[in-house]
């Protein structure tokens, strides 16, 4: 977990200094309703339907506990006692009042966390794997770059007015579990024949109204060049991004305009300017990052508590679902990652209350080296449990409504908060989620589905990644009315798809339904164990398409 | 080409020359701002001294009352620097304080072509930008009308830290942090 230093620690708060300032302007009627907009953006506060919202970075979704129970508190003294957990893994409330926005900075930068552009046409939280650091197949810990890429984005002085918001996420594994494909720019860590560190880099990828899949601009960089390399893709996109339409200035324009050969060749030019300039890494200051990631103290595990784990899951079908579902394999025999369950009939997806925060601080401290992650489905993670205290980390969540064993499946939906909360919205998205989980919470159907990924936007900007479910759901209005458009075939992992529109939208309290009959099909047509996703491609969208339009 | 063009509003042209009062200039609020920033491209405006767009600058050179005024799509090349380089004063022109392009254009000139002239900062400039002007080379910010010159330098240096390297920090926190610590 990375610890600020004294650096680190001044600048959040000279940030919220500065913050305070401009809010008392604002609030004097010194500082225009204009001015401050990019402004208190940057500082992660929006105002939406009903309320400020302030949205927390959590940078790379790593949480302490001690962090966590900041949150917790600071959601019930200047909030509803709830939060919400993001796509971007960042940590959202929804009803804290505008002039109170500098004292929740101010109480955050005692625990290390701020809200610095999590919002704003500047470069966002960087987003990674949840298994950082202990996947099995990871080549490398992304964290520590992260980190390292935090620092360089963190108050540039030349980005902070870039046509649009910038996304970067990072990958060290060999499955893409980040959506880096899907990103204004997305980075690969992997090792040469030599074994030597290197950097794939693609730009250009986003969802939003014009969903486009990433393209390659450099296959190997050296890892020494990423911050030079970084500096360089998003000058090009400063200078020749669009500015005119707000809904063409993401980079994945400028790259579509220009060509991916175009836009290379001039990164490559402005690259050359600052390839082993001062901004040029070195091991000892990756070394340096990485000392804030060490490899937690775990203690060994016998053979015979893995033997014992293993016969529970076979001796317990409860258990066994928890397991197959919740529970991911670690590079370390012994320990495992153990999701927790964000979705539940009686929240929005992603949402937890202040009391779960305390109480997931407290089970990270005693099962989990006090350490928490957050997911870009909106779950949290424990990421280092010995298999031994698996059974009693379950049965604490049971009770806590975390164990809800559908991480994966059709009800583990990824949802934004729609127009409940958000001003941009079209229509509302949780109540479709609590429609569709209430409809299909029959376990045994949706472990029969397999693993399925269903996403849900309340309007185009996307922040549900609809266009990357393998069901998709995005609110459109019709003339002031809600309608659904639900497109299938999406997914944001390595062989990445963009959704299908199947035609006209549909009524709200239509969703489950068409939902229905397109698992219908899919239980129909699929060979034995297919997933949702290869059985679509296999058969393609017209039998869905027949299927549920059928007169 | 996908770039929107910095073209000035007719409310601009209206109101052509612009000058304002307040200038920061080396950190202090100037005593006085002598130049006005002309956005008409195809005339010379009568007051002096005067920056004016870059082609009429090119076309006027023998009047050293004149300097360039970049606008924000300038693409700046080696050939320009070097036009450039000689010259006491360039201003870049912000069309609106959320077109961010006059950043990269101000670094580029400090730190790629060398340039020691004044870098002046005119247009939507705003109190809130200065920190992130100054750290791209900016050493002349003729504020917005309405912007409070007092706020102005309250704002100027409103970080003691930075982890990147920019225009006058030429070595990264990173970099820094192994020979102070440990």
């Amino acid at each position: 977990m990375y610890r600020y230093d004294i650096h680190d620690q001044t600048l959040v708060d000279e940030r919220v200094a500065q913050f305070r300032d401009q809010m008392d302007r604002y609030l004097a009627g010194r500082l225009g309703e204009e001015e401050f907009r990019p402004l208190r953006l940057q500082n992660g506060l929006y105002i939406q339907r009903h309320a400020p919202m302030l949205r927390i970075a959590i940078p790379y979704g790593m949480l302490a506990s001690y962090q966590l129970r900041s949150l917790a508190d600071i959601t019930r003294r200047y909030d509803r006692g709830y939060g919400h957990f993001t796509t971007r893994q960042n940590l959202q409330l929804n009803w804290p009042a505008q002039e109170d926005v500098p004292d929740i900075l101010a109480e955050l930068a005692k625990v290390q966390m701020h809200a610095i552009q999590t919002s704003g046409n500047c470069i966002r939280n960087t987003t990674s794997d949840q298994f950082a650091g202990i996947a099995n197949d990871e080549v490398e810990d992304p964290r520590p770059w992260c980190e390292l890429i935090r620092q360089w984005s963190t108050l540039h002085p030349e980005f902070a007015y870039l046509p649009r918001k910038f996304k970067i996420a990072v990958t060290g594994a060999a499955k893409d579990r980040a959506a880096i494909q899907v990103h204004d720019i997305g980075l690969r860590l992997w090792r040469n024949e030599e074994g030597e560190l290197r950097v794939k880099v693609l730009a250009g990828g986003g969802l939003g109204r014009t969903p486009m899949i990433a393209e390659v601009v450099r296959e190997d960089l050296p890892w020494q060049h990423l911050l030079t390399y970084l500096e360089a893709c998003v000058r090009v996109y400063n200078q020749f991004g669009r500015r005119d339409n707000k809904f063409k200035a993401r980079i994945k324009i400028l790259v579509k305009a220009l060509g991916i050969e175009e836009y290379r060749r001039r990164v490559d030019e402005e690259w050359a300017h600052l390839k082993d300039g001062p901004q040029t890494l070195n091991q000892a200051a990756v070394d340096a990052a990485k000392r804030h990631f060490p490899e937690p103290e775990r203690r060994p595990v016998a053979e015979s508590a893995i033997a014992d784990f293993e016969r529970l899951r076979t001796e317990n079908r409860s258990f066994a679902r928890f397991v197959t579902n919740n529970v991911t394999d670690h590079k370390v025999p012994g320990y495992k990652a153990v999701t927790l369950s964000l979705k539940r009939r009686e929240h929005a997806p992603g949402d937890v209350t202040a009391d779960q925060m305390d109480a997931v601080a407290d089970l990270a401290d005693r099962y989990s080296f006090s350490e928490i992650r957050v997911t870009h489905e909106q779950n949290l993670v424990l990421s280092d449990v010995p298999v031994d205290e698996i059974e009693a980390l379950w049965n604490e969540l049971e009770a806590l409504g975390m164990a809800n064993p559908t991480v994966g499946t059709l009800n583990d939906i990824i949802c934004c908060p729609g127009g409940d909360y958000c001003s941009l919205a079209n229509a509302v998205s949780i109540p479709i989620a609590q429609a569709l989980q209430e409809r299909f919470e029959d376990l045994d159907f949706l472990y029969d589905l397999g693993p399925l990924d269903l996403n849900i936007s309340g309007c185009m900007n996307a922040c549900g990644h609809h266009h990357v479910g393998h069901i998709g759901i995005l609110g459109v209005d019709k003339k002031g009315e809600e309608f659904y458009q639900i497109s299938i075939g999406g997914n944001s992992t390595d062989d990445v798809s963009l959704g299908k529109i199947l035609g006209p939208s549909f009524f709200r309290q239509d969703v489950p339904e068409v939902v229905e009959k397109v698992l219908q099909v899919y239980v129909a047509e699929r060979h034995e164990d297919e997933h949702f996703l290869d059985t679509y491609r296999r058969i393609g969208l017209k039998p869905f398409k027949e299927r549920v339009y059928a007169k | 080409m996908p770039n929107n063009v910095d073209t000035p509003t007719e409310e601009a042209l209206a109101n052509n020359p612009v000058h304002v009062d307040h200038l920061l200039l080396d950190g202090e609020l100037a005593a006085e701002n002598a130049w006005c920033v002309s956005y008409d491209a195809a005339n010379l405006p009568e007051q002096r001294p005067a920056f004016v767009p870059l082609a009429l600058w090119q076309a006027n050179k023998q009047d050293e009352e004149l300097a360039p005024l970049l606008l924000s799509d300038t693409e700046l090349t080696a050939e320009l620097a070097a036009e450039l380089n000689p010259l006491p004063a360039v201003a870049i022109d912000f069309p609106s304080f959320t077109d961010g392009r006059g950043y990269s254009l101000a670094r580029l000139l400090r730190e790629r072509f060398e340039y020691a002239g004044e870098v002046r900062a005119v247009g939507d400039v705003l109190v809130d930008q200065l920190d992130y002007m100054r750290r791209c080379g900016f050493n002349a910010m003729a504020l917005r009308d309405d912007q409070h010159p007092e706020d102005a330098l309250r704002l100027l240096n409103s970080f003691s830290v930075r982890y990147q390297t920019d225009v006058e920090e030429r070595r990264a926190l990173f970099e820094r942090r192994l020979t102070t610590s440990e």
